[in-house]
């Protein structure tokens, strides 16, 4: 006989965990009991050593698929001569800690239920059970129990009740449970507010919508989205001019992996992915439009061979999509760099010129929750926009205080430290409203309540006029905490690093559009060595001057005049007269040779930018980023012989980009077409990592920055680098854009506390 | 010390050295002018440096412009303007005929606001010392009974109204100063605003806060109000008047029209019911043309200045650090 006293750390609430442990001791005649901290759960056990061992080994081996274990600490405790294994009531002693589980996307049991007609849920679109549904989109405070979510108000009936006192049913403690008779309901709504319709009339009137052509706003689990018939040309042509978005690709949820596989090719790693409880939106290959059973407008995402595609994540989208039987375009439900409506009362100020129709609910949100958006790379999943199903779960940051840090200014989150575990906001998007602004204030203070946390210091970036500097100052101020401002690609390197548990010297590249450098210029081509709490920058790109500062983000022919006066003065203009008016060319020389509004940068993305207008692929772009992604695209996979792009010595080395641009223009001269140019190109930036990498001779290199999202890039860069015996790191669970920034700040912070 | 672009840097300075070091009740008002009693009588007193390069530019010169920029401080405050004087410091080899010239314009703007140059002061320091020449110029006004036009005055609900469209000056003297042609050359705005005030004040129109939006341009005026007056403002970009040729420079100088400076513009803070007899009299004076209502005034959050956009969104205009120095490249 032994007694085991064991503590599990990590995501291991509102998962199913206690019923699993309580499963696992029984099934193996142990004695003991099993309870709920607010640090994570505890467990004694008691009974023959060889069936201890194997119910320890049990916990990590066949924990419940949304688990989530940090730490089993395990220590050896007296025997007591218990028989049987109970369930404890949670014990609050212990301070909060983060241990809150993501939402979790409908799990096939639930999906099984609500299609099996003469189930108590049959269609019942709140269906969910201790392994699937809504959590961080619903919880109020910790520990996470039902009075302290949005379903408070919700009294169970006494179904209900049962299945949550069952230990053995699937919904004990299932926190968000709910029926038809007891549970939230659906309603359909007019643009003016009047009610069209309840339950299965709303979801009727729903469906007729979309299937019309028309715009439907559906509150969903984390907010609200706009679905449009994906397959009409007009629905989504009108979609697009009421959002005011004319170019940037939309995602598309389809009924079943089945119908995605008729338009886009899925491997088994990404069926696996868009099934998983987390069933971001994942970036796909489409497939040629030959032969499909189901096609997707082309203005969905035009000119982009990837589609961003995902699977109904709540029984609501399961019956919308299946009773519609078609792929809806969902995209959030805002304007033009808003944040998400989560209120039906704002949905309605906010959208009613741009949805027919609102089939809403009566669940509140407590937080809004953007879909996820990843992407398979050769290595494995990589996030590009973390929300729902990956926040708030948290990462180790072995020793550090208690930090927040507040992100960046676009694509923005915050993140708060505390036990040694970093919590990172969902994706909270652009800080340029006023909306933005205070939803960064708001997701501060709803971190720092829930998880009791009391920064001991803040972090920010360098650049002044970001609203989350601004915060951070005012912040620092209230509370008379140190204020640390973090150098914008040091924060880019210090996240991945942090993700992988590096503690340094490492090289990292951060490659990006711009972040405020040291020096007040704008950096974005930049390998730097970080050790500590500081770096030391070892070579960028040669600083050009951006005519026009903001406005070059939307016309790459700037940056490309912009580098070309750099080499070659007023004779600029001459090789971009197919993009300028010869006035406005002549405005523009002026103000680089003034250097008025024309900023100096190091930018890795303006020269991708001035490549892409140059290679006579976009002069002008309808989104950040549009004018690279063309010239990713363009590349392919076509192997190239490599631009030049020598690194001249130096403190720092400079990567001189004046011989690539000489030998494009004489490849566009000799009438070489834009794809073998763009192959050429990204060739060569890998060969510069490579030269980078051997002449600061460090073992162990990071890749990080928004240019890291360019899958070409990241495997060419990848492929040299480990070809010559360096280990590469890339964001994997945080996104290589700028919403990694918040966690690279606290890193730093982190260091410069100790 | 790089805190010329307006903006927080500078308000930064004002905060930490000036206010601190000379605190007064009037200084304390933060308006562009102070009100002070004087034998019974409130007396509007105001001071400004001019030191704009090029001297000369399509609309004006900086003798008109230390003349109306005074001018125009004391109508901000709600008085009616009296007497300047001006202050000279000359570079050596300034050429005397542009002093003339200078002096000569000063006069005729002096004649058109109705003002006199009561007395001055003239320095000469040595090559190198100064730019060519900068003037210093104080003026004094007297502010009728009942009238008080103040940031603290502002209420939510209140309408914005600006005088005229926005951004001439700024764009006028950065073409001529940096040679830059662009297609349609702009002209400055730079004019008087007292027969504005005046005309506003003739109409029975309960002024609540008037601000020229000189450097730093129309954001930067309202974001001052509003952290002064610790309100939120609503602006709607559509409403706010631009000229074409503005509007084409700014696109390819990548400025936002709504920082760059007026030297003839102000925005004015009048109770909402009051806004249309308030149009209609700034409309009747030539410089008043084209006064727009662009926005109200709200509750909160203090100090945050909100734009709707064109496409119907909503974004910050905010007080930026100093130069428009790019945050989302
Ligand atoms: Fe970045
Ligand atoms: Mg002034
Ligand atoms: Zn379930
Ligand atoms: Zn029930």
């Amino acid at each position: 006989m032994v007694r085991r006293a064991i503590t599990v750390h990590g995501v291991v609430q509102g998962v199913g965990f206690r019923p699993f442990v309580h499963a696992a001791a029984t099934a193996r005649g142990l004695a003991g009991w099993v309870r709920n901290r607010t640090d994570g759960v505890r467990i004694e056990v008691e009974g023959p050593e060889p069936a201890v061992e194997a119910f320890v080994r049990a916990l990590s081996r066949e924990a419940p698929p949304a688990a989530r274990l940090n730490r089993v600490e395990v220590s050896e405790v007296p025997p007591r001569d218990e028989r049987a294994f109970h369930i404890l009531a949670s014990d609050p002693e212990a301070p909060p800690r983060p241990s809150v589980p993501a939402d979790l996307a409908t799990c096939p049991e639930c999906l099984a239920e609500v299609a099996s007609a003469g189930e108590r849920r049959f269609r019942y679109p709140f269906t969910n059970c201790t392994r699937c549904g809504p959590r961080w989109t619903l919880l109020e405070s910790l520990p996470y129990d039902r009075p302290r979510t949005s379903m408070k108000g919700f009294t169970l009936c006494a179904d209900c009740e049962a299945e949550y006192r069952d230990v053995r049913d699937r919904r004990f403690h299932a926190q968000p449970i709910a029926c038809p008779a007891c549970g939230p309901r659906v309603s359909l709504l007019a643009p003016d507010g009047s009610r069209l319709g309840e339950d299965e009339a709303a979801l009727r009137g729903a469906v007729e919508t979309v299937r019309e052509g028309g715009v439907l706003a559906l509150r969903g689990l984390g907010g609200f989205h706009l679905l449009v018939d994906a397959t009409s040309p007009e629905a989504v042509t009108r979609l697009r001019q009421h959002k005011c978005r004319p170019e940037k690709p939309f995602a598309v949820m389809f009924p079943s992996l089945q119908a995605l596989r008729s338009v886009c090719e899925v491997s088994p790693e990404e069926a696996a992915v868009l099934t998983s409880a987390s069933a971001p939106i994942l970036l796909l290959r489409g497939r040629a439009p030959g032969g499909a059973e189901v096609s997707v407008a082309e203005a969905v995402a035009p000119g982009n061979p990837w589609l961003g595609a995902l699977l109904p994540y709540t029984p609501l989208h399961a019956l919308l999509l299946d009773a519609v039987g078609r792929p809806l375009v969902c995209t959030s439900g805002n304007l033009s760099d808003e944040p998400l409506c989560i209120d039906t009362e704002e949905a309605l100020a906010r959208l009613h010129e741009v949805a027919d129709r609102f089939l809403v609910h009566d669940r509140p949100i407590v937080r809004p929750v953007d879909d996820s958006v990843a992407r398979m790379t050769p290595e494995g999943l990589q996030v590009l926009r973390r929300a729902r199903g990956y926040a708030p779960l948290p990462l180790a940051l072995p020793g550090a205080p208690c930090l927040l840090g507040l992100g960046g200014q676009l694509k923005s989150t915050v993140a708060v430290c505390v036990g040694e575990q970093v919590v990172v906001s969902q994706h909270l998007g652009d800080l340029g409203s006023l909306e933005g602004a205070r939803l960064l204030e708001r997701t501060a203070e709803d971190l720092l309540r829930l998880l009791e946390a009391r920064p001991v210091a803040l972090a920010c970036d360098l650049h002044p006029d970001y609203a989350s500097t601004r915060l951070a100052e005012r912040l620092s101020g209230e509370w008379g905490v140190p204020l640390v401002r973090v150098q914008h690609h040091h924060a880019h390197v210090a996240a991945c690093m942090a993700e992988h548990g590096l503690s340094g010297p490492v090289l990292g590249l951060a490659w990006d559009g711009a972040g405020l450098g040291t020096d007040g210029t704008l950096w974005g081509g930049e390998a730097l060595v970080v050790e500590g709490a500081g770096f030391r920058r070892v070579a960028h790109l040669r600083p050009f001057s951006l005519p026009g500062g903001e406005r070059a983000l939307r016309e790459p022919r700037r940056a490309a005049l912009g580098l070309l006066h750099e080499v070659e003065g007023a004779g600029a203009a001459a090789h971009l007269r197919e993009t300028f008016a010869a006035q406005e060319a002549r405005v523009l020389v002026t103000m680089l040779e003034r250097g008025l509004q024309s900023p100096r940068t190091t930018s890795m993305g303006r020269l991708f930018d001035a490549v892409a207008a140059l290679s006579g692929l976009r002069a002008r772009a309808g989104f950040e980023g549009q004018a690279a992604m063309a010239l990713e695209y363009a590349a392919g996979d076509g192997e190239a012989e490599p631009y030049p792009l020598p690194l001249r010595e130096g403190v720092p080395a400079v990567a001189d980009w004046e011989p690539l641009v000489r030998a494009l223009l004489s490849d566009r001269e000799r009438g070489v077409p834009p794809p073998l140019m763009a192959a050429r190109f990204h060739t060569a930036l890998a060969v510069l990592a490579e030269s980078i990498a051997v002449r600061v001779g460090l073992p162990r290199v990071v890749l990080s920055g928004g240019c890291f999202q360019n899958l070409r890039l990241l495997r060419d860069v990848q492929t040299r680098l480990r070809a010559r015996g360096f280990e590469v790191f890339s964001p994997r669970q945080y996104p290589p854009n700028d919403g990694g920034l918040s966690l690279g700040q606290v890193a730093v912070a982190a260091r410069w506390c100790s | 010390l790089a805190h010329g672009g307006g903006g927080r840097l500078m308000r930064q300075l004002l905060e930490d050295i000036f206010l601190e070091a000379f605190r007064s009740p009037a200084l304390a008002e933060r308006h562009d002018g102070a009100v002070v009693p004087l034998g019974g009588q409130r007396l509007a007193f105001t001071t400004d440096s001019y030191v704009v390069t090029p001297r000369f530019f399509p609309g004006g010169d900086i003798g008109k412009l230390a003349v109306l920029g005074t001018v125009n401080d004391l109508a901000m405050a709600g008085a009616k303007p009296l007497y300047l004087s001006a202050g000279f410091i000359l570079e050596e080899g300034l050429p005397l005929d542009e002093l003339r010239r200078v002096v000569a314009s000063m006069r005729e703007a002096a004649r058109e606001c109705g003002v006199e140059i009561v007395t001055g002061d003239t320095k000469v320091v040595d090559k190198g010392k100064a730019d060519g020449l900068f003037i210093n110029t104080s003026g004094v006004g007297r502010v009728s009974e009942g009238v008080s036009v103040h940031p603290r005055r502002v209420r939510p609900g209140d309408a914005v109204l600006v005088s005229g469209d926005v951004g001439r000056h700024g764009i006028a003297v950065l073409s001529v100063r940096e040679g830059l042609a662009f297609e349609t050359p702009v002209e400055s705005d730079c004019a008087s605003l007292a027969p504005l005030v005046a005309a506003l004040f003739e109409a029975g129109v309960e002024v609540h806060c008037l601000r020229d939006t000189t450097r730093g341009g129309l954001a930067t005026a309202l974001n001052e109000i509003a952290l002064d007056a610790g309100v939120g403002l609503v602006v709607d970009e559509p409403a706010v008047p631009v000229d074409e040729s503005v509007a084409g420079a700014c696109e390819l100088l990548g400025l936002d029209a709504l920082y760059v400076a007026c030297e003839g513009r102000m925005v004015a803070f009048v109770p909402e019911p009051q806004a249309e007899r308030a149009l209609e009299a700034l409309r009747r004076h030539p410089v008043g043309a084209g006064a727009a209502c662009i926005g109200r005034v709200t509750e909160g959050p203090a100090g945050m200045v909100s734009l709707r956009t064109r496409l119907g969104g909503q974004r910050l205009l905010d007080l930026l650090s100093g130069e428009q120095l790019p945050r989302i490249c």
